[in-house]
């Protein structure tokens, strides 16, 4: 949707080509589409105009190093500072305290609280092996006590049976009771949403604050809040005292700068990313990751994770081989093919891509995958010698191929066109970098 | 329509955001000039009720190009050329909302949205409203996703006395409409309310369930669902209007319930969503009460925002 701010700093950069500094005068443009890429993020107004100020002062006078260009230095010193605004490195929940370790999850109606904790125990236990004890306190929304008690039941962790005709104050304190006969080291309170302007609910909390003192009070906030993130946190840090925030609904396309202003106005770890409906949809926060993605720089390091992750060191090797002898043959390509498939599918990788977000939207994704199990079809259809050698493919050899895997001759002999441009483009990258591959790709699915 | 009561509730719903936006608001005109200081100062007060930028810069765009029209009060015209200039926008696509409508039976409104926003909430004082002026009205709880989200839409129901159709947790959701329809017909029912699980826009498979829910609807009753309508949380940013975007391609939706307006929150990305895709608002939630759902007014919905 967003032209990404790394294509229109480049344009407004190209103006300043042979300018060695960046100055006050060559700075404006550049800050003005760093603000409307915070606004269209929904940072709110009064933090865009802090940021704004101390990355002008952070870039003006700078030399542009020898390895960048102006704009992808003006970048990296606004990415920096939105990662360091955003809290830095990543922080552990602490729980270091008498157990049991109460933890209140705070938040406004919708936000997904009652999801969040039910994903937090099961993190808690699988990854901290915590015995968590679930207390549904959220007496007032329908059906909220028994939303936690079936997400209990999956989880197969306790949860405290409570009586929506009992007070939440007095609910809480027998389950604290409960929890502590039972051995259970964290106690997870699901309180009810709530306005942070209702002060009779706000009273509430404050209460159960004061009858349990939980060692950590968490603000649940929706990653697609708007300018007003700004009043909740500060109405819910000023009456509870908040000791951090779970950011949730980050799968969606909301840019979450939301989360920027929260952090600036309570100054509180953002600790966790919601990112589905899944249990198990559940992440730590990771700042810089963030920060590209308020930037609608495409979330770069999760799809360098997910390659990480999924490309096995020794086929990485032998491609890496193949590139640089410029040996590539359809061999190497159908490996390639069979990793991109372990990573996901291809619409979903395209938005981790700077600047391909947009085609995202473009490409007919599912026409995208229909497309790769054709080529793969052909591919596999081919002798190991074709493979290595396509040079040797005729009308014949070609004919027997669409008739193996059920595609035309038009398409065989479309991948192979399609094959010696890749190659082509595989011994300039191989010249060029890995970071080049990006803006001179084709799109090969059309 | 009761447009007083509207008013009123919409007013003192906003109450506590309205003070301090309309007060910045106010204080931007008081002692300035028609000049670019006020501009910018009437920018950022705009995009704090998430308007948006584009949306915003429009807005502004169309305030500078009217040079000061020589009135003694020159705080007062900035205002309300502003506001009428929202309300334009607002207006531009609202056409009446279709209440009780009694030609056809039944009336079937679908409500979809992301999740978190009040769609059950919202079906459940729709429900009363209907019910209290003398409609049969059903429920059906198509979403079987969510854990409690069918137990959530009884409770509902049973407070406001109305039946609901429902399948177990984890049904097929078209199935569960195509009991209601035919439930419907048989029971001679005014108004059919759908609730759906909540999804985000960005989740291909469940958008696709949606366009299916809506098949079967159309399958059963040609010139349904009469109504399809997105609700939006005020709190929602600039995503709002992507969200728009995607549920209006995928089901075409016709209006929009605009939820949690009693907070600190404007609900400024209605005004990106009309001027970018006409979709109209057909109600706003005020309030936790059964009539704190009102029919949208842009007019009036401007006004409150302003009104100090």
């Amino acid at each position: 949707m967003f032209e990404s701010l790394t294509d229109k700093l480049e344009l407004t950069f190209k103006k300043l080509r042979g300018q060695g500094k960046i100055t006050e005068k060559n700075i404006d443009d550049a800050l003005r589409e760093v603000r409307l890429a915070l606004l269209e993020a929904d940072v709110h107004i009064g933090v865009v105009k802090n940021f704004l100020e101390s990355v002008k002062t952070k870039s003006l006078g700078q030399e542009v190093l020898q390895s960048l260009t102006p704009e992808q230095q003006f970048i990296k010193i606004v990415r920096d500072e939105l990662i360091n605004l955003l809290g830095g490195e990543y922080r552990e929940l602490d729980l270091k305290t008498a157990p049991p370790a109460v933890i209140m999850l705070v938040g406004l109606q919708g936000s997904g609280k009652t999801t969040t904790l039910a994903k937090l125990a099961q993190h808690l236990r699988k990854d901290k092996k915590r015995k968590p004890y679930l207390v549904p306190a959220d007496i007032y929304r329908p059906a909220a006590i028994d939303q936690l008690k079936i997400l209990g039941g999956e989880l197969e962790l306790p949860v405290h049976d409570s009586d929506p005709a009992v007070s939440p104050v007095v609910l809480c304190q027998q389950a604290l009771d409960e929890a502590k006969r039972r051995f259970c080291d964290v106690l997870l309170i699901d309180t009810a949403g709530r306005l942070h302007i209702d002060e009779e609910l706000m009273q509430e909390l404050s209460s159960i604050k004061t009858a349990v003192r939980p060692h950590q009070i968490l603000f649940v906030a929706d990653a697609m809040t708007g300018q007003d993130a700004v009043n909740q946190a500060i109405g819910f840090d000023g009456k509870l005292g908040l000791t951090g925030i779970i950011l949730t609904k980050l799968d969606g396309d909301a840019r979450g700068g939301a989360a920027l202003s929260i952090r600036q106005m309570v100054g509180k770890p953002i600790l966790f990313s919601g990112v589905g409906e899944k249990l198990d949809a559940f992440e730590p926060f990771y700042p810089d990751r963030l920060a590209s993605r308020i930037l609608g720089m495409g979330d770069v390091l999760s799809l360098i994770d997910k390659v990480q992750q999924n490309v096995e060191q020794k086929e990485a090797v032998r491609l890496q081989q193949a590139f640089q002898k410029q040996q590539f043959t359809l061999e190497e390509f159908q490996l390639q093919l069979q990793q991109i498939k372990k990573m996901g599918s291809v619409g979903s990788l395209l938005e981790l891509i700077p600047g391909a977000k947009k085609l995202a939207s473009q490409v007919d994704t599912e026409k995208a995958e229909q497309e790769m199990k054709r080529v793969e079809a052909i591919i596999n259809s081919m002798t190991l010698e074709e493979r290595r050698n396509p040079a040797i493919l005729n009308g014949r050899r070609r004919l027997r191929i669409a008739q193996g895997s059920g595609t035309t001759v038009t398409d065989v002999n479309r991948l192979m066109k399609q094959f010696m441009e890749m190659k082509k483009m595989m011994q300039r990258v191989s010249k060029l970098g890995v970071r080049s591959l990006f803006s001179r790709m084709p799109n090969p699915f059309h | 329509m009761e447009g007083s009561s509207f008013f009123s509730r919409l007013k003192s719903g906003l109450t506590k955001s309205r003070e301090n936006w309309a007060q910045k608001m106010g204080a931007i005109f008081q002692n300035r000039h028609w000049d670019e200081e006020s501009l910018d100062a009437m920018e950022e007060n705009l995009i704090a009720a998430d308007l948006g930028p584009k949306a915003t810069q429009k807005l502004i765009d169309l305030l500078r190009r009217q040079s000061p029209g020589g009135a003694e009060d020159l705080a007062q015209e900035m205002s309300s050329r502003l506001q009428q200039a929202m309300v334009e926008v607002l207006q531009a696509s609202t056409t009446p909302p279709k209440t009780l409508p009694l030609s056809v039976r039944p009336w079937v409104i679908v409500f979809l949205g992301v999740n978190g926003v009040g769609k059950t909430t919202t079906i459940a004082k729709l429900a009363a409203q209907y019910r209290s002026a003398g409609k049969k009205v059903l429920l059906v709880a198509a979403d079987t996703f969510r854990a409690a989200a069918i137990e959530q839409l009884e409770a509902w129901a049973k407070r406001v006395g109305v039946d609901v159709i429902k399948h177990r947790a984890g049904a097929d959701p078209s199935a569960v409409v195509y009991d209601g329809i035919q439930a419907a017909k048989s029971r001679g029912i005014d108004v059919l309310l759908i609730d759906t699980a909540g999804r985000l826009h960005t989740k291909v498979h469940l958008i696709e369930e949606l366009k299916k829910i809506r098949r079967v609807i159309s399958r059963e009753q040609p010139d349904a669902p009469h109504e399809t309508l997105l609700v939006l949380d005020a709190t929602t940013g600039q995503n709002g209007l992507q969200q728009a975007r995607v549920f209006k391609e995928a089901t075409d939706i016709s209006g929009i319930v605009l939820t949690k307006l009693d907070g600190t929150a404007k609900g400024g990305v209605i005004v990106s969503i009309q001027e970018e895709l006409r979709v109209p608002v057909r109600y706003v939630g005020v309030g936790e009460d059964v009539e704190d759902l009102q029919p949208f007014d842009a007019s009036q919905f401007v006004r409150a925002l302003f009104e100090k």
